[in-house]
């Protein structure tokens, strides 16, 4: 496009760039490159990590067992509320996750609704355990899978299932043999997003979960205590997950995401 | 009779009310301009759009009351929809899988299909490797691997190239005479369904206006849209004494027959004069060239005036007449080249 550039737009979009890009250069610059292998072998570290990595991939599974379905739901099936139902599957997507926590406490907790019978019945607790960092992350991460499945369902070509079903497919069949596969990258793009809300989940885990090492305290939970305490190992973390969020990323968009 | 259907879908601004009857081993095509209806009734016979009413019989059973995953069809799409992410093996063993065979059965029975289209050597490749004739062929194979009662065709020739369409014709033409069943064939390219089909069925606006077998539909159009396809000037009037009249002409006639009536000619037929000739007044009438355009070796003039006609002269006699847009010019059909019959 030929003419000048209109400053008024040119500067503000160089502001935004620097307010996005220098606290990450800042986390480079201050991190203790020095000390920096040795800060990665500490057991607080490892196990931290470790424990991170285990949740957010069961939290990813739970959401897919549960989330292709329902996004399948709604992409495919006209049942009253269906939009009511949208919107309340979103709802996580915008609360604050402390406020998640909190509603899961209440329902889950040992004196929850459902968490007393759980109690009763199989003498199963889930909060402030690992199983209940899974709950948490899972809850917050969910909304982003749904959102992503359903979008690929709603773009995926209905005739490939029509012409499944001139052959014979029931619909379970047509589900996993023909819609699965066609929306494959809309899954797995929809799974690495969910994984990377897990593995950076904070409030609803703090709130739900505690934050008792080894059991509960993931990553974002020992950059926060270890900030107070340990700034160098704060950053060291906080690498850490930089280094993960960046690769996903990159990741996300040579392989799925389709921008120009 | 092994499909017998009246098909009534109603949407908002259309509605589709059609009788069929397909024999077993018999080819119908279904033949009509866009929008016209003809892939809503191959639709419905698939189960795929819902009947307001009617039915649809097959060998005597009812088969709207059945889903379409049960009902004993195989049908190809204009767009072919092999399964992207299936090999050519996998896509034509999908029905056989689906319809209880084992993995290693429906992929046996897959390869001889695969053979009998000629693409053995292909078995493995993606769809999106394919050509648009191999995929066509595998589209074919992968319905009748199902071993249907009735076949479905949606425009399956639309989609190919022009040499490619002459080579698959005459392929599917011959998988067709081996089909036992009943076939349904949906096209809007009047040569695909002469070549294809034993009978054709027109179809306008949701309703039939005419069938026939192929040579009867194209001796004989009914309608201005079936004219227009066969290539015929086609005109209605009133038939007495062996002459019809239509307008202010009037044209001689070998048959006789007296009530309404439907004068055809083809555009060969027309000759054109600047001066009016000597002779009988009938045939003849006084037009003006509306357009005139290359029609194969041919030159088409287009004529207005008491009637609308399409005439064809060689580029020589246009050159001899010095024919220009606008002009008028006298127009004449021999008796012999026109064909009547009742309206």
């Amino acid at each position: 496009m030929a003419g000048r550039l209109p400053w008024v737009l040119v500067l503000p979009a160089v502001i935004g760039i620097l307010f996005l890009v220098l606290p990450l250069a800042g986390l480079l610059l201050r991190a203790p490159w020095s000390t920096l292998t040795q800060r990665l072998a500490e057991p607080q570290v490892l196990e931290a990590l470790r424990l991170s990595l285990v949740t957010a991939s069961l939290a990813t599974l739970f959401c897919l067992l549960f989330g292709v379905p329902l996004a399948w739901l709604l992409a495919r099936v006209s049942f009253p509320g269906r939009r009511l139902v949208r919107a309340l599957v979103t709802v996580p997507l915008v609360l604050p996750p402390v406020v998640g926590g909190v509603a899961l406490l209440l329902v889950l907790g040992r004196r929850g609704l459902v968490g007393q019978w759980l109690d009763s019945a199989f003498g199963i607790t889930l909060p402030f355990t690992t199983a209940g960092v899974v709950i948490a992350e899972a809850f917050v991460a969910m909304p982003f899978l749904v959102i992503s499945v359903e979008g690929a369902l709603r773009a995926a070509d209905l005739r490939f299932e029509e012409a499944a079903a001139t052959l014979g497919a029931s619909r379970w069949t047509i589900f996993h043999r023909v819609t699965l596969p066609l929306i494959a990258p809309g899954i797995v793009a929809g799974a690495v997003l969910c994984w990377a809300r897990a593995l950076g989940e904070f409030g609803a885990t703090i709130t739900f979960a505690g934050n008792f090492p080894g059991q509960t305290q993931t990553m974002p939970l020992a950059v926060y205590i270890a900030l107070e305490t340990e700034p160098e190992a704060a950053i060291v973390l906080s690498l850490v997950l930089l280094a993960v969020s960046v690769i996903i990323l990159a990741s996300l968009r040579d392989r799925w995401v389709n921008s120009p | 009779m092994t499909l017998s259907a009246h098909l009534i879908v109603e949407r908002p601004g259309f509605r589709l009310d059609i009788d069929l009857t397909v024999a077993a081993g018999e080819v119908v095509a279904l033949l009509g301009p866009n929008g016209a209806g003809k892939t809503t009734a191959l639709r419905a016979l698939a189960g795929l759009t819902a009947l307001s009413a009617g039915h649809i019989d097959l060998d005597d059973r009812p088969l709207h009351t059945v889903a379409t995953e049960r009902r004993p069809i195989g049908m190809v799409f204009q767009e072919y929809l092999l399964f992207p992410h299936l090999s050519a093996l996998d896509n034509v063993a999908f029905g056989p899988r689906c319809h209880g065979a084992s993995r290693s059965d429906a992929r046996r029975g897959a390869a001889v299909w695969l053979e009998r289209v000629g693409l053995t050597e292909h078995a493995d490749a993606r769809p999106r490797q394919l050509s648009g004739g191999q995929a066509q062929r595998v589209a074919l194979a992968r319905a009748l691997a199902v071993r249907p009662r009735m076949l479905l065709l949606d425009e399956p020739l639309a989609a190919l190239d022009a040499h490619t369409r002459l080579e698959i014709r005459s392929q599917l033409r011959r998988h067709l005479a081996d089909f036992d069943g009943a076939v349904v064939l949906v096209t809007h390219d009047p040569l695909d369904a002469m070549v294809l089909a034993d009978r054709l069925v027109v179809i306008e606006n949701g309703a039939i206006v005419q069938q026939g077998e192929p040579v009867e539909v194209a001796r004989r159009p009914r309608t201005d849209y079936v004219a227009r396809l066969v290539g015929l000037n086609l005109y209605r009037g009133v038939s007495a004494d062996r002459q019809v009249t239509v307008g202010d002409v009037s044209f001689s006639v070998a048959e006789s027959f007296d009530g309404p009536a439907f004068v055809a000619f083809s555009p060969a037929a027309v000759a054109l004069y600047r001066t009016r000739p000597d002779g009988s007044p009938r045939n003849l009438w006084k037009a003006t060239i509306e357009g005139i355009e290359r029609h194969g070796d041919n030159v088409r003039i287009h004529l207005e005036g008491p009637i609308t006609a399409s005439a064809d002269v060689t580029p020589a006699a246009v050159a001899d007449l010095d024919l220009t847009p606008g002009q008028e010019i006298w127009a004449a059909v021999k008796a012999t080249e026109t064909h009547a019959y009742p309206a």
